[in-house]
């Protein structure tokens, strides 16, 4: 394998402000807890951080609480000196916002830089139910751009799009509800090891199979609780480990999106930009599925987890849903302890940088009830339909 | 569906209003290229076969399959009452040709993957006419 750009840059700090519903909470202040707690978990100063990368920035028209808090917010905020930075929507999924990271210590713009994703859906959706993109803007809300063709048809939540590709999975694999169950499940198991996590209370298929649906075949259960939170990693100089108080290893990362940059036209709608991403990082690695200790997988909504299974090649292409039925093989003493933090589904919509902060944690030991045995290496993917980007990390 | 939903409409722009008001006279429009024949949606300013730029607006027959589906339950927009049915279509000409759609006509658990479908068109107001598809032969 030649030469990386992976192996020039660590993991050295994990950061997370208190994770909740409603909070009412500043999300700012949210977002400086989880960054103040990185910077000191790499055994950092504030000064060290010379480098600030985001996702999704200063977002607009998406659902409210989308977006917690920008780059420029956390620079004046923390009144960092700044070598470089960035925040916004347009690449590969959260997760993309750490490859840009990675890459700028890569190539020698800056050292240390902190990474940040902050949800304020909970308290910003107040106490009604879940809204659809452009629902309670002001004024006559027009659809532009690729939401034109969704939302003029009431498919306005991601909820409706990937369960659209969940539906053609079904019928192409015979994936059924009772397997796709098991995400959800799994999660709750894992979450109540998880003093962090939202719902710990025990979830039964009994519970699932008789949930309200949401957009079919998703019940209320395969679908992400939004909650107020933030989480800060901190990326930094493989040259700096010695001033480090943690260094995960970057074995590799993919970005691939190789389809068209849609929804509803992505050629194999039982496929994901996952499949692109996850083809690329195992070109980059020596490294195969066989060699994975844990799996900390998408699941916005519970199909994502299962294209992220395929699309990974822990299973053959379809076989998802048999893979992780009866959960057997995805619980903490399995092959492949998968979610391990609860997910999404039930530690809560940290969307996207949950998985990486948990897949470092179990690789540092640090995840106390729930931590898998020894695991040396893990990989954490994040983003659905034409979004995805995966990290592999291995412990140093 | 209710009747009348309460939907947001697109907003009409030099490269979309074709599609958008095509129902007027009941046909539906998409892009094709001149040079090699291929359609295009949605519209873009080149065709992605030939990478020629002689496109034009094409009738075509409206008829359709089901590729995918799913029943919404969930009320996301005010006025929008579910249940309903979603669907991403391929029309009949081309495959691959895909436009995301209701399917009306039929109750919502009617729908199935490989349902044969035509256009209907809804007078959304302003203009819009949305192609919304039911069961052939309804």
């Amino acid at each position: 394998m030649s030469e990386r750009f992976e192996d020039r840059v660590v993991i050295s700090g994990l950061g997370q402000s208190d994770v909740g519903r409603r909070t009412g909470r500043d999300p700012l202040a949210l977002t400086v807890d989880a960054c103040l707690g990185a910077i000191e978990d790499a055994g950092l100063e504030r000064d060290d951080i010379d480098g600030l990368s985001t996702y999704p920035g200063m977002a607009v028209a998406a659902a409210p609480g989308f977006s917690g808090a920008s780059a420029t917010d956390v620079q004046e905020a923390l009144r960092l000196k700044l070598n470089w930075f960035t925040g916004g929507l347009e690449m590969p999924g959260q997760l993309g916002s750490i490859v840009n990271a990675a890459m700028a210590v890569a190539t020698g713009l800056c050292r240390h830089v902190l990474c940040f994703r902050t949800v304020w859906e909970s308290t910003a959706q107040g106490g009604g139910p879940r809204k659809g993109i452009g629902v309670g803007t002001s004024g006559p809300f027009r659809a532009t751009g690729q939401q034109q063709w969704t939302l003029p048809f009431g498919a306005a939540s991601a909820a409706n799009w990937i369960a659209l590709m969940a539906q053609r999975h079904f019928h192409e694999y015979g994936t059924t509800r009772e397997q796709l169950a098991w995400v959800a499940l799994n999660g709750r198991r894992h979450a109540a090891l998880n003093p962090d996590a939202i719902y710990r209370q025990e979830l039964t298929m009994d519970d699932y199979m008789s949930a309200r649906m949401i957009s079919t075949p998703f019940c209320l259960y395969d679908c992400d609780v939004p909650v107020d939170a933030s989480t800060a990693i901190v990326v930094s100089s493989a040259d700096t480990v010695a001033d480090l108080a943690h260094s995960v290893r970057v074995e590799a990362v993919g970005t691939a999106i190789h389809d068209r940059p849609s929804w509803d036209q992505w050629g194999d709608l039982t496929t994901m930009a996952a499949r692109d991403a996850a083809a690329q990082m195992w070109s980059r690695t020596d490294l195969g599925p066989d060699d994975i200790d844990v799996a900390e997988l998408y699941d916005g909504f519970s199909f994502i987890t299962l294209a992220w299974l395929e699309a990974l090649g822990f299973c053959d292409k379809g076989q998802a849903g048999p893979f992780i039925e009866g959960g057997e093989r995805i619980a903490l003493t399995g092959q492949l302890p998968l979610n391990t933090h609860g997910g999404q589904l039930s530690a809560g919509r940290l969307h996207g940088y949950g998985f990486l902060h948990e897949a470092c944690l179990q690789l540092r030991g640090e995840c106390g009830a729930r931590q898998v045995a020894n695991p040396m290496v893990a990989v954490a993917a994040a983003g659905g339909g034409p979004l995805g980007a995966s990290i592999l990390v291995r412990r140093d | 569906m209710s009747n009348n939903p309460t939907r947001i409409l697109p907003q009409l722009l030099p490269e979309n209003e074709f599609f958008w008001t095509a129902g007027a006279d009941g046909r539906l429009r998409v892009l094709g290229c001149s040079d090699c024949g291929h359609y295009l949606h949605p519209p873009a300013p080149l065709c992605p076969k030939c990478m020629g730029r002689n496109l034009a607006p094409e009738e075509v027959s409206g008829k359709a399959e089901v590729i995918t589906f799913t029943i919404n339950h969930q009320p996301w927009i005010p006025g929008f009452e579910p249940p309903y049915a979603i669907a991403i279509v391929e029309l009949a000409e081309q495959k691959g040709l895909r436009v995301t759609t209701n399917i009306v006509g039929c109750e919502p658990d009617e729908v199935a993957i490989g349902m044969k479908v035509q256009v209907v068109f809804e007078d959304a107001g302003q203009g819009v006419f949305l192609p919304l598809f039911e069961p052939e032969g309804r």
